[in-house]
């Protein structure tokens, strides 16, 4: 087992890991702040990487594509919470699971029916080499480029939530919403932002992780879960904890997956280690959720007062 | 009754129903009168379908011995998981829940022996003695029929019964009922192991009648769907289950007949069950017939 390997590993994991602090930090808005379980913010994830993947088709170039699916997505976002979702806010979780749910099924299937069940996206041929490191370390360009777009989102969401007012203002519905609405918070145009936000950066993980994971229905089904893990891990309402609990989830995901096969040969017989050991890795994540909330049950930095 | 009509097709989806029936019926025992909304149902029934599906690919063919194993199985896990789960509260609890039936479904994918990930067949059924079979689909729906009467029955008098009551009472505040006195960890564990033992009969059931399991049955999609089915046909009744069932393989079938977009349609009925049925359709027909409706149920995935 190389250093080489390890890192290169740890650089993928980091990677994946902010993809998903993208989806987590929505999915925590919107259930820190509005209180509502969205089972669909993993078909935004789904719609922005096949708009994502149209636009580049039709224009022929990645930036375009992706800007132009970020717009889009967040106005469908916008939209799809003025026009539906509002109505869910005042309903208790189940119902919003249900609803969300049955979002689930309409944007799949409505995907499918506008764009088929995939469409090929590819990374820009710019990025399509390696770059040198370190001696001896190849990364690929384009896994650079999601890990710098995810490093800047990162940074430009946490100067957004804690130093503007806006940020201030879902900090404090995040908090105690009562409150917040009792000071005066203007609530439904506030939601609609955070909506559009989250909705946003959903679509930015799509259009980057479509070259790399292949653009399909269903796409968000298996992402949205591990976005549940990290938003429980790192804390409902909380940005910082999103960050943290999507890095962590993001690399122990990706290190056990191909670090955990190196350690399992030297014990098990062949093969068992090809089955055990995505099984372990994808276990691995969820026992470290049910660690955390064994530890501190309100996640690492519960926003709720 | 179907059986007059001699159409396989209809006795298999009539089949399909009452299994999927059980199910939510014991979903709705956990979900909707014990209060705790388990994300993770859908490994229970996964579990007995695979607990009968081994002991038939291995020879073991008598229905006692399934039933037995089945039940000891998912109860088994049911106390691990719910005895780890029910420390938690409100989202934690159904994140948790989620991630053991995570746990259950990529073990399910990694067991080389019996399938893994392409799931695993089965030639026999389950045989009941007296050369009765449940590979005879006639057989077969009349035992799922007769399961899921019992659990009906059963559920309808646990609802006034003492036991029945001191549950309720938790659900719907459980701070207070634990001041009152109630062991209330331990009622509800008691509610979550047998709602876990009773999926696990209905997974025992399917496998019969399917012929196959997979991991897929386990996925957290499955539980969702079984969620939407006790929604869909009412929480805290006991009819819900039966109701939501058929009303969500019901609409299935018929919008997959009309077109292959019925996914599409399917979210649609649901959204507006949502939003223009609030209490399900045994809710809805409750309160055509009489006014006024009956009472809901307090929110119940409702966290603070």
């Amino acid at each position: 087992m190389s250093g080489v390997l390890v890192l290169e590993q740890a650089l993928n994991g980091l990677q994946f890991g902010l993809m998903l602090f993208l989806l987590a930090a929505g999915l925590t808005l919107v259930f820190g702040v509005m209180d509502m379980i969205n089972l669909a913010h993993g078909s935004l994830y789904m719609v922005g990487a096949f708009v994502a993947a149209w636009l580049v088709g039709l224009t022929g170039s990645f930036v375009l594509g992706v800007l132009g699916a970020v717009l889009l997505t967040g106005l469908f976002g916008m939209a799809l919470e003025a026009g539906l979702l509002r109505t869910l806010y005042a309903r208790d979780h189940l119902s919003q699971v249900l609803a969300t749910f049955a979002l689930i099924l309409i944007l799949n299937d409505g995907v499918k029916m506008i764009f088929g069940t995939d469409l090929p996206l590819s990374a820009p041929a710019a990025l399509a080499g390696p770059v040198e490191l370190l001696p001896g370390l190849q990364y690929p360009a384009y896994r650079l480029l999601i890990l710098g777009v995810g490093l800047v989102l990162a940074v430009a969401l946490w100067l957004l939530v804690q130093k503007t007012r806006l940020g201030a203002l879902v900090r404090a519905g995040a908090s105690n919403r009562t409150m917040a609405t009792a000071m005066g918070t203007n609530i439904p145009a506030l939601f609609t932002i955070v909506f559009g936000i989250g909705a946003a950066l959903c679509a930015v993980a799509g259009a980057l992780l479509g070259p790399l994971l292949a653009v399909q229905v269903g796409m968000g089904e298996n992402i949205l879960i591990l976005a549940f893990v990290v938003i429980v891990i790192g804390g409902i309402g909380s940005i910082r904890g999103a960050l943290v609990g999507s890095i962590l989830v993001g690399s122990i995901d990706t290190l056990g997956r191909t670090l955990l096969q190196h350690v399992l040969r030297e014990f098990l017989p062949p093969q068992w280690v090809g089955a055990a050991g995505p099984a372990l890795a994808s276990i691995a994540v969820y026992v470290f959720m049910a660690a955390v909330l064994a530890i501190r049950p309100q996640g690492l930095f519960p926003a709720r007062t | 009754m179907l059986d007059a009509f001699g159409a396989g097709y209809y006795l298999s989806l009539a089949s399909r129903i009452v299994v999927y029936a059980i199910a939510a019926t014991s979903l709705n025992l956990v979900l909707g009168y014990g209060g705790m909304v388990s994300f993770g149902h859908a490994a229970f029934v996964g579990l007995g379908a695979y607990v009968t599906g081994i002991l038939v690919s291995e020879g073991v063919l008598g229905i006692g011995w399934h039933l037995l194993w089945t039940v000891a199985v998912t109860a088994l896990v049911a106390a691990a998981i719910g005895a780890i789960s029910l420390r938690t509260r409100g989202v934690y609890f159904i994140m948790i829940t989620l991630a053991f039936a995570q746990m259950l479904f990529y073990l399910a994918n990694s067991v080389k022996g019996y399938g893994g990930d392409e799931g695993l067949s089965i030639k026999a059924r389950s045989l009941l003695g007296f050369g009765l079979d449940l590979k005879n689909p006639l057989v077969l729906y009349y035992v799922a029929l007769g399961v899921l009467a019992l659990s009906m029955v059963a559920l309808a008098r646990f609802v006034p019964s003492r036991l029945g009551r001191a549950v309720l009472a938790i659900r719907d505040d459980d701070v207070r009922a634990e001041a009152l006195g109630f062991p209330t960890y331990r009622l509800k564990l008691v509610v979550f192991v047998v709602a876990g033992a009773l999926g696990g009969i209905a997974g025992a059931l399917n496998v019969n009648q399917q012929g196959y399991v997979s991991p897929n049955v386990l996925h957290w999609t499955q539980s969702g769907t079984l969620m939407v089915m006790v929604i869909l046909g009412g929480v805290a009744t006991v009819w819900g289950g039966l109701v939501g069932a058929a009303a969500l393989l019901l609409l299935q079938e018929v919008l997959s007949a009309w077109t292959e977009h019925w996914e599409f349609w399917t979210g649609w009925v649901l959204l507006a069950a949502v939003l223009f049925a609030r209490q399900g359709l045994v809710g809805l027909l409750l309160a055509r017939r009489h006014r006024p409706g009956p009472s809901p149920p307090p929110g119940i995935g409702d966290t603070r």
